[in-house]
Formats: structure tokens, C-alpha cells, sequence
């Protein structure tokens, strides 16, 4: 049995995974013209169902394209041409508005059309690869998969097709499509003076990341204040939670502590209960006149009419972001490196006793470069995690306090609020998108460094 | 000698001393909010912030108030909202997840390693930049015409894309011995045969871990839901509803009710959350043996 499916494996792999050029070339006049009429060399050689089900596609997008998808080409390029227009109606004696172009949908369908064209010429690929599959059956005089064959292989050799195939749509039109167009949108003039129906928006090249580099351009002066501070912001909250957190689990995993189990629920309670409420309760009580203040006033550290301005003053606001994180941060840390703590090998912690270390020397050269060893890959995406880390701003200080020197943006700005308020709140659509693709590619470039030089990455098979 | 066990005994006591007052005092910092928070929702004086700490009188009426009629809090119906959303997101997404788990950790073919790759950089991008599209798309197709095709729509946003995290399921996936496959195919066993009758069975940890986690989504997102539900507060899921109430013209109002909304709703999914965490233990220690 074993043998026999080995066998056909082989066989199958050999004329499935041939090129699409050597597939052309080689095939006969069927399988060349398969590359014009979608399916026919399954047809010619009575595998009618699946050539059907190819050529009813080619068919279906051919009607697409001639219906609808050359003028959204067409409207792809020049992003639209007429503009909306007041005509005064004379029989009416009203203004009246003649429809225009809708550059934001001209764009859309644009990236829309050129996706299913992608999906078009992979289609015209494996027309001819299945054309050739057949023809070269034939010549070797092995059995033609009939239809009910091709649909039970899903269950074994494509079982990976199956599964995948709705999972992966989600993904291309949810994920893809939409990131394909914002990405797009950064070389147009998509901002709030260009907003459709009103008025069209147009390809602009680079200006707009000339804009953001430009010396002494207000997007420049915000860009840069924001980009060191979503930095600095990032190293501090992940490392602060990262080391505390696990002397928080060392100090309650040592011997001699009791209560283990209770300790470790006071600190997990706390991130049990969903973020927004903890952080919008957080920022409740570091009001100016929250609960804080109030308790401050009260046993006299401050006048009964002062306030200290936590969320305030740009500096304080942002050491207290900081701190809340690391109320946030600390137990999930505490959680995820109890286990890993537990598996450092005993006789290290010995062997150091022995040579009379202490506590701060056994921490820094045994335990910590243990933990960096086996936690590398998590560090690097909580610091992606936290260069995103949208809620504990948004919903802390809202990007506060407000200032003139920047556009659209507050003091403790991260670089991902500024693009939510930028899109959401101002419209100016390009410059969030530019703001975007600069995020990405600060963490691309950062986890390539990094991650692929992980023992996870390189060695992913090592425990199968 | 003698002497030397005795101050080591008195060093040992001392040190346990100081850990047990800090965690103490941590402790007490870790559990004041959430202190403040159940004191507040009890709270029987109106208004908003108060010049004392501690409440002068309380009442159950902030709990009652949020489950009456006629007010601008539709708390029933924003928790029903988003029990719906989360029921389904959980159920599609853990579908996608595991699917996509499974056949990167166990299926060999000629995209694996590139798709692993592309949806690596994927993640790499701010979540919602792509948020403005999808807002369009959904625009587009009809469905942020009426209420109910909103919440359909929201669906769809949560677990459209939720096949990308399928990392820590596939790192799941990983640890099952391969040679329990291969003594199924010796019986003559299809894969398909395997990821339903051997795969999925070993793999419960993981599977009610993605189901827990991707049903609290809904529960906490923010962003989504503002961008697609917009000003329409009858479908509002819970966190933004409870947001809302905290904007300038009704927090004078509705601020102890605030509080009574954000306790109803953090007992289930604390819990829910405590049980992700023992499966996730679970997980992490391997489900197989041998």
C-alpha cells in the first residue's frame, strides 16, 4: 500500500511541477491552445467538467473586463477627469449638480480590476499546466483523472487547497486589496482639500514623502518629535515590563515565599479585566480633578485648589504613560516567564553559590542571558507590538496634550495614533498612508535583523 | 557553628520579611484601581469627580439604571450586539486559524514557505491603515446601509483577516508526533482522515485557546467597531458604547454608571481569560506524551 502510493506520488509531482514555459513548449497543439481557450486540452481529452469550469471563469472575466473593467483601468490612470459641477438649471431655476468622476472609486476598482487580472493569469497558468498534465498522461499511457478523482485528491494531495482556500480569501480581500490601496494612496493628493465626489484627486509621485523629509515643513517638525518618541516609547515600555516582570516572577517563585498562588492572582486579576476599562479608569483618576488630585489635596501634599498635572504637561504625561504600561505590562510578563524560569538548570544557581555570587550577579549572568536566549523571538514582537500600540495611548491621553508646533498631532503622539488621527479625524488620507508605509518599514527592517537570526526561525523542524 | 545557623536563619527571615511586605504593598498599588472602580459603581451621588475618596452613600441603582429603557445607555443591547459579533467572529476565525495552522505545520507544498514569509510582513503593517479601504469595500457592497448588515460587516472585519495569526496554534501543531500521522497513512488513512480524526482530537488545548481568545476580541476592540458602526448607538458593541459615555455632554450624567457597566462586564471575560490562561499552560506543556 505504502509503495504503491509513493509511486504515484512521484508520478504526479513529475508533470504538475513542471514550469509553465517548458509546459507551453513542450505541449502539444491542445495544450497551446489551452493557453487561449481556458481548458481545452482538458476538454479535448474528455476531462469535460474541469475544462468546463475553466472556460466558464475565462469566460466570466472576459465579460467583467469589456463591461466594466478597461474604463476602470482606464480611470485607474487618470484617477478621474470630470469634476463635479453646479449647472444652473434654467426650466428649475435651481443649481443643480452634474455627477463627476469619483476618484476614490475609480481607485478602488482600479486595484480591484488589477487583482482579479492576477487572478486571470494565474488561471491562464494552470490551464496550460493542466493541459500538459493530461497530455503527458496520455503519452505515458497512465489513467486520465476523471472529475470525482480531482475532487477526492483535495482530501489527500490538495488537501492544503481546500483548507486554505477560504482563510486565504479572507486575507486578500480584508488584508491585501485594502493595504494594496492604501499603499497606493500615498503617491496621490488624497487630503482634505482633494475629497471626493466634491473634488478629484490625482497621482503626485513622491511629494508627499518629499513633504514629510522636507527641512523646516510643519509635516517634517511633527514627523520627527513623534518618530524619537514612538522610539523611545517602544525601548522603555518593553523593556521596563519585560525585566520587571520577571523579577516579579523570580521574587514569588523563590523558595521561602509563601502564598505563591495568591500573589500570582492579585497581579493577574489586573489584566483580566479588558483594557479599555483599565485604561479609561486610569485616566478617570489621574484627572486634574480625579480621585489622585483629590487624595493629594486632601492629606495636604498640595494646596486644596492645585493639581499636578499628569496628563497634562507633556513630560509628565509621558513617564505616567509609561508607568500605567508598566501596571498593564508587568503581569503578563510575570505570566509567560513562570514556566520558562522554572527550567533553568538548578546546578547553575548552585554552582554560583558556590563561588560566592550574589543575587544582582547570579540575575545579570545567569538568569538574564537565559531568558534573552529563549525569549528573543516574543521580545521582538512585543516591541512591533508596542511601536503599533494604539489603545494605551488613544484611550489614556488621546494623544494630549495639544500643541501648535505640530500638525494634527499632540505630544504623546505615537506614530500610529498620528495616522488614526490624521485618516479618521482630519481626512488627509496620503499622509496617513506615508505614515504607514515609514512604520513598516522601520519594522521590517528591524525584525529581518533580528528574527532570522532566532534558533525558532532557522530550525523550525527541530522538535517534529 | 552554631551560631552561624542561627544569624543565617535570622538573614533568611529578614529577606522573607522585606519580600512579603513588597509584594504586599505591589499588590495593594496592582488591585486599587479595580477597587476604585467596584466603589465607584456603587456610588449613590451623581456627578463626576468628587473632592473625597471614599463614596458618602450607596446604592444598586447605577446597575438598575443601566438596563432601563429611554436612557441614551442601551447597555442590554450593545452587550447583546456583541455577544452575537463575538459568537460568530470566534467560530470563523478559530475555523481559519487552525485550517491555516495545520497545513503550514504539517503539509508540505511549494508556496508554504513564501506564504509563511508574506504573512510575516503583513503584521508588520498598523493594523487599521488598511481600515479606510475596508470601510469602502464594505461601503461598496452595501452592507453599512442598515444596522444589522453593520454588525455582519464586523464579523467579517474580525475574522476576515484573523488566518494570519496562526503562529502559536501552529507552533502547537508542531509538537504532535509526526509518527502517529504516519502510522494512520500505513492504515491507509488520507490526510484529510488525519486532521479530523487525529489531529483535531489531540489538539483541544489549542483549539478552545483560539476559540476563547478570538471570542474576546469583539469585546475589546475599539478601533473597528468606531470606523463601521459610526454614530449608530443601537448597534454599538460594549466598548464603545461604554467610550461614548465618557464624551463631554454625557459624562456628568452617566459617569457612577459608567463604572456599574464596566464591572457587569468585566466578570465574564476575566473569567474567560483566566481559562484561556490554564489551557494556554496546558498547551505549552505538551498535550502528548511520548
Amino acid at each position: 500500500m505504502a509503495y504503491k502510493k509513493q509511486k504515484k506520488l512521484k508520478i504526479s509531482t513529475l508533470n504538475s511541477d513542471v514550469a509553465f514555459r517548458t509546459a507551453y513548449i513542450q505541449g502539444n497543439g491542445a495544450t497551446k491552445l489551452s493557453a487561449v481557450i481556458f481548458g481545452f486540452g482538458n476538454i479535448f481529452h474528455k476531462q469535460i467538467l474541469r475544462g468546463l469550469l475553466m472556460l466558464a471563469l475565462e469566460i466570466a472575466y472576459i465579460y467583467y473586463m469589456v463591461t466594466f473593467g478597461i474604463s476602470a483601468i482606464r480611470d485607474f490612470i487618470t484617477l478621474g477627469t470630470n469634476t463635479q459641477e453646479e449647472v444652473f438649471n434654467e426650466t428649475k431655476q435651481v443649481y443643480e449638480y452634474v455627477k463627476g468622476d469619483n476618484s476614490m472609486l475609480c481607485l478602488l476598482y482600479g486595484v480591484i480590476t488589477i487583482f482579479l487580472t492576477f487572478g486571470f493569469v494565474l488561471l491562464l497558468v494552470s490551464s496550460v499546466k493542466s493541459a500538459y498534465d493530461t497530455q503527458k498522461r496520455i503519452e505515458l499511457g497512465k489513467k486520465i483523472p476523471a472529475f470525482i478523482d480531482d475532487l477526492s485528491s483535495l482530501k489527500e494531495k490538495n488537501l492544503h487547497k481546500l483548507l486554505l482556500a477560504l482563510p486565504v480569501s479572507g486575507i486578500v480581500v480584508f488584508t491585501i486589496v485594502p493595504l494594496a490601496f492604501m499603499i497606493l494612496i500615498a503617491f496621490t493628493s488624497y487630503d482634505k482639500n482633494h475629497q471626493p465626489p466634491g473634488n478629484l484627486f490625482d497621482w503626485v509621485g513622491l511629494d508627499n514623502f518629499i513633504a514629510m523629509f522636507q527641512k523646516d515643513g510643519v509635516l517634517s517638525d511633527t514627523f520627527w518629535p513623534i518618530l524619537s518618541w514612538t522610539i523611545v516609547w517602544a525601548i522603555f515600555a518593553t523593556f521596563t515590563c519585560y525585566i520587571l516582570g520577571m523579577l516579579l516572577a523570580i521574587v514569588i517563585n523563590r523558595e521561602g515565599t509563601r502564598f505563591k498562588s495568591f500573589w500570582r492572582l492579585v497581579f493577574v486579576s489586573s489584566i483580566a479585566i479588558p483594557q479599555f476599562v483599565s485604561l479609561l479608569t486610569m485616566r478617570t483618576i489621574f484627572n486634574t480633578n480625579g480621585p489622585a488630585n483629590a487624595l493629594l489635596r486632601n492629606i495636604g501634599m498640595i494646596g486644596p485648589t492645585e493639581s499636578i498635572p499628569f496628563f497634562t504637561d507633556p513630560t509628565l504625561a509621558k513617564i505616567m504613560i509609561i508607568l500605567v504600561n508598566i501596571w498593564i505590562g508587568v503581569p503578563f510578563t510575570m505570566l509567560t516567564t513562570t514556566g520558562i524560569l522554572q527550567n533553568i538548570p538548578k546546578e547553575l544557581y548552585e554552582a554560583a553559590k558556590v563561588d560566592g555570587a550574589n543575587v544582582f550577579v547570579t540575575f545579570f549572568k545567569i538568569t538574564l542571558p537565559y531568558m534573552l536566549f529563549i525569549t528573543t523571538p516574543t521580545l521582538i514582537t512585543t516591541f512591533v507590538g508596542n511601536v503599533n500600540n494604539f489603545n494605551v495611548i488613544y484611550l489614556l491621553t488621546g494623544g494630549g496634550p495639544e500643541t501648535l508646533d505640530f500638525y494634527s498631532a499632540g505630544e504623546t503622539d505615537l506614530l500610529v495614533t498620528w495616522l488614526y488621527k490624521l485618516t479618521i479625524q482630519n481626512k488627509d488620507y496620503n499622509i496617513g498612508a506615508v505614515i504607514g508605509i515609514i512604520v513598516f518599514i522601520i519594522l521590517a527592517t528591524l525584525s529581518l535583523l533580528t528574527y532570522r537570526h532566532t534558533g525558532s526561525y532557522k530550525d523550525e523542524e527541530a522538535f517534529q | 557553628m552554631a551560631k552561624n545557623t542561627k544569624s543565617m536563619k535570622r538573614r533568611k527571615f529578614v529577606s522573607n520579611s522585606i519580600v512579603h511586605v513588597s509584594l504586599a504593598i505591589l499588590g495593594f498599588i496592582w488591585i486599587l484601581p479595580m477597587f476604585f472602580v467596584l466603589l465607584t459603581s456603587f456610588r449613590k451621588e451623581k456627578g463626576t469627580y468628587k473632592s473625597y475618596i471614599l463614596p458618602r452613600g450607596y446604592t444598586l441603582d447605577n446597575y438598575k439604571n443601566l438596563f432601563q429603557s429611554g436612557s441614551s445607555l442601551n447597555f442590554d443591547r450593545w452587550f447583546i450586539n456583541t455577544l452575537i459579533v463575538a459568537i460568530f467572529t470566534c467560530l470563523l476565525s478559530a475555523f481559519f486559524v487552525l485550517s491555516i495552522a495545520y497545513v503550514m505545520s504539517r503539509l508540505r507544498f511549494r508556496m508554504r514557505k513564501k506564504f509563511m514569509n508574506i504573512a510575516l510582513i503583513l503584521g508588520m503593517f498598523p493594523g487599521f491603515m488598511s481600515m479606510i479601504a475596508v470601510y469602502y469595500i464594505l461601503k461598496g457592497f452595501g452592507f453599512l446601509e442598515v444596522g444589522e448588515l453593520k454588525l455582519v460587516a464586523l464579523v467579517m472585519v474580525y475574522s476576515g483577516g484573523s488566518g494570519l495569526v496562526f503562529y502559536v496554534a501552529k507552533g502547537f501543531f508542531d509538537t504532535i508526533p509526526k509518527n502517529i500521522d504516519e502510522a494512520a497513512f500505513i492504515d491507509g488513512a488520507t490526510k484529510w482522515d488525519v486532521f479530523r480524526k487525529i489531529t483535531i482530537p489531540l489538539s483541544k488545548p489549542i483549539i478552545v485557546n483560539t476559540l476563547l481568545t478570538s471570542f474576546l476580541g469583539p469585546w475589546v476592540d475599539y478601533i473597528f467597531a468606531r470606523v463601521i458602526l459610526g454614530q449608530d448607538r443601537q448597534y454599538y458593541t460594549v466598548a464603545i458604547g461604554l467610550w461614548s459615555v465618557l464624551e463631554k455632554e454625557f459624562i456628568e450624567y452617566y459617569y457612577t454608571q459608567f463604572f456599574a457597566g464596566c464591572v457587569l462586564i468585566s466578570f465574564p471575560i476575566a473569567i474567560i481569560f483566566l481559562l484561556t490562561q490554564k489551557f494556554y499552560a496546558d498547551g505549552i506543556s505538551g498535550a502528548v506524551k511520548g
